[in-house]
């Protein structure tokens, strides 16, 4: 528990009413100021490289196919085949029944390495009962996940049930064990205001999460600068507490080379030159690999590149 | 008395006119050295956001039918008309010719959009083909847009030199980035205004003002661009050789009007149906 809180209710609402409230605007005009930073171009290329290695490359959608997977799983280990020069990415993202085939074809084209990220206890909306929901991640994990992407119920957290999602982080945590990392989906677009993200990341925190992660990518807004400036800034200041480095996943919404660089920005003047490290900031995307190989082209050749030469998604 | 309105002259980047992303803009002078305005001057950044913006157009604007191109081609030419009289005074302004001959100028330029407006529903026709093969297939060959058209307008006629580049290039379903006349740009500024209310969809033609040697070699480099018109530039060699990495057609056009300008910018494609099933 960390010893912020003593594990009952009363410990728990009374930490999370204390916290501090988020200035708005300050936050928003501090994200915005960060977005402004000029780039050089040797920095601009090793923040490239760095972008892809946290990438969790994703594909959540009801028309995902075993071959569908099977691309992106090659596009996982070798993201330009043309270059051996650009690195793997940070992880695979898909739906809970094609964990086995991404685990499958990530080792058969030498991606063992690359973990397999599942969405789990009734992702998108999180709406089923805990048996379900537990059962959920079990599968995901006999499948070969070894990140477990949970959404919290956010008609709970909305409504006041803290505890109700501090329990149902806590006993995801327990079937994860040492077996998966555990990765909470807080759907910021859900939660209102600034105060609550900042609520439902020490939340998750407490309750035992690895990374807390901004959205579902189904939900508008998204990854928003501000929103993933407040969860940096709570792993942070966790982390001056506890002592425990907590990792933060924005996705969705992050489509350009240039909205990348300001996330690293942002991890880099907030939580910390730590933090720049795919195992503690992940960029949930797909289209966004893309991108970021065009650029990387572009800062090669000196010429501007073609869709034409990177893989359609 | 009251206060001029002075006219900002922007750039156009898929369908909206956003400022140089650099901030930078430059003089025009006109012949007697005074002071006409200051048009933006476009960087690579704007060229490369064109260029997106054009290439997402490309599939909407090749994808609708022939007759509805040439509709709004010839939409296009009625917000010309309209328009005479701004386009008079900028050509006045920028050329220093009487009005009489600007005037001119610009009914010339207005009557070759429509002509081109009328070639869009008919260059399929004209220049495709039913081929005689000895087998049993349907064979055919039918021109299609190429996709993306990088044009360094004229430098000396203002108007009637974008019409004469422009139009044939989106009559055959190409989408485009336009570089206008460096010392004559007003009135390639206000032919963006008049695209942007003439149901053109945005992207389909974008607009910049600036120095032309700064940007034409981003053009001719870009990998996305697949043909370009190069008309205004002088000496070409370099820009060939840059092209010439995907295999752009790069064309320098005299003053001429003809189908041959549409078909320029659009590849055959040959097609067997088997017959008789």
């Amino acid at each position: 528990m960390s010893g912020l809180i003593d594990g009952s209710e009363r410990s728990l609402l009374t930490f999370l009413e204390n916290l501090p409230g988020v200035d708005k605007v300050g936050a928003d005009n501090r994200a915005t100021m960060l977005g402004t930073r000029s780039i050089k171009t040797s920095s601009k290329s090793m923040a490239i490289d760095l972008a892809i290695s946290m990438i969790d490359l994703t594909t959540l959608e009801g028309a995902d196919t075993p071959g569908k997977v099977r691309s992106l799983a090659a596009k996982a280990v070798r993201p330009d085949p043309t270059d051996p020069s650009v690195p793997s990415v940070g992880a695979i993202c898909v739906y809970n029944d094609m964990v086995e085939v991404a685990r499958k074809y990530l080792d058969a084209f030498g991606g063992t390495q690359i973990p397999v990220a599942a969405v789990s206890t009734a992702f998108p909306s999180g709406r089923a009962s805990m048996a379900v929901k537990i059962q959920d991640t079990k599968d995901a994990i006999s499948a070969g996940a070894s990140e477990i992407d949970m959404v919290i119920d956010r008609g709970a957290f909305l409504s006041g049930r803290l505890m109700e999602v501090f329990e149902e982080i806590r006993e995801i945590k327990e079937v994860c064990s040492n077996e998966a990392h555990l990765k909470v989906i807080l759907e910021t677009g859900e939660l209102a205001t600034y105060d609550n993200v900042r609520r439902a990341s020490y939340l998750a925190m407490l309750a035992g999460a690895d990374f807390i992660k901004t959205s579902t990518g189904k939900v508008s807004p998204a990854a928003t600068p501000s929103v993933v400036l407040v969860m940096l800034e709570a792993v942070r200041d966790f982390y001056r507490l506890t002592g425990q480095r907590i990792g933060v996943k924005p996705a969705g919404g992050i489509r350009t080379t240039k909205d990348a660089i300001k996330q690293l920005v942002l991890v880099n003047e907030t939580a910390g030159s730590d933090w720049l490290n795919p195992n503690l900031f992940r960029i949930g995307a797909s289209a966004l690999l893309n991108d970021l190989l065009l650029q990387r082209m572009k800062l090669k050749s000196g010429h501007y590149s073609s869709a034409n030469y990177v893989t359609v998604d | 008395m009251r206060l001029d309105v002075k006219k900002t002259y922007k750039l156009f980047i898929g369908g909206a006119f956003p400022r140089s992303e650099s901030g930078r803009s430059y003089e025009i002078k006109n012949k007697r050295g005074q002071f006409i305005a200051n048009p933006a001057q476009a960087s690579r950044k704007d060229l490369r956001d064109a260029v997106l913006a054009a290439k997402n157009a490309h599939p909407g604007w090749s994808g609708a039918t022939a007759f509805n191109r040439g509709q709004i081609l010839y939409r296009i030419a009625e917000m010309l008309e309209g328009r005479t009289s701004q386009f008079v005074d900028e050509i006045v302004a920028t050329t220093g010719v009487t009005s009489s001959v600007a005037k001119q100028e610009v009914s010339a330029a207005i009557d070759r959009w429509v002509w081109y407006a009328g070639w869009c529903d008919k260059i399929t026709s004209v220049s495709g083909n039913n081929n005689p093969i000895a087998g049993p297939y349907y064979n055919f060959t039918i021109p299609e847009s190429l996709g993306v058209i990088g044009i360094v307008a004229e430098e000396k006629d203002s108007l009637i030199g974008l019409v004469r580049s422009l139009a044939p290039i989106i009559a055959g379903g190409n989408t485009s980035v336009l570089i206008a006349s460096q010392s004559r740009p007003l009135a390639a500024v206000t032919l963006a205004e008049v695209l942007a209310t003439s149901d053109l969809p945005a992207g389909v033609v974008n607009i910049l003002t600036g120095i032309k040697t700064e940007l034409a070699p981003w053009l001719a480099s870009h990998m996305e661009i697949d043909g370009l018109d190069l008309s205004g530039i002088d000496s070409i060699a370099e820009l060939r050789v840059s092209g010439a990495e995907n295999l752009k057609r790069i064309h320098t056009f005299e003053k001429d009007v003809s189908p041959e300008r549409i078909l320029a910018f659009m590849e055959y494609k040959t097609i067997w149906h088997p017959v008789g099933i």
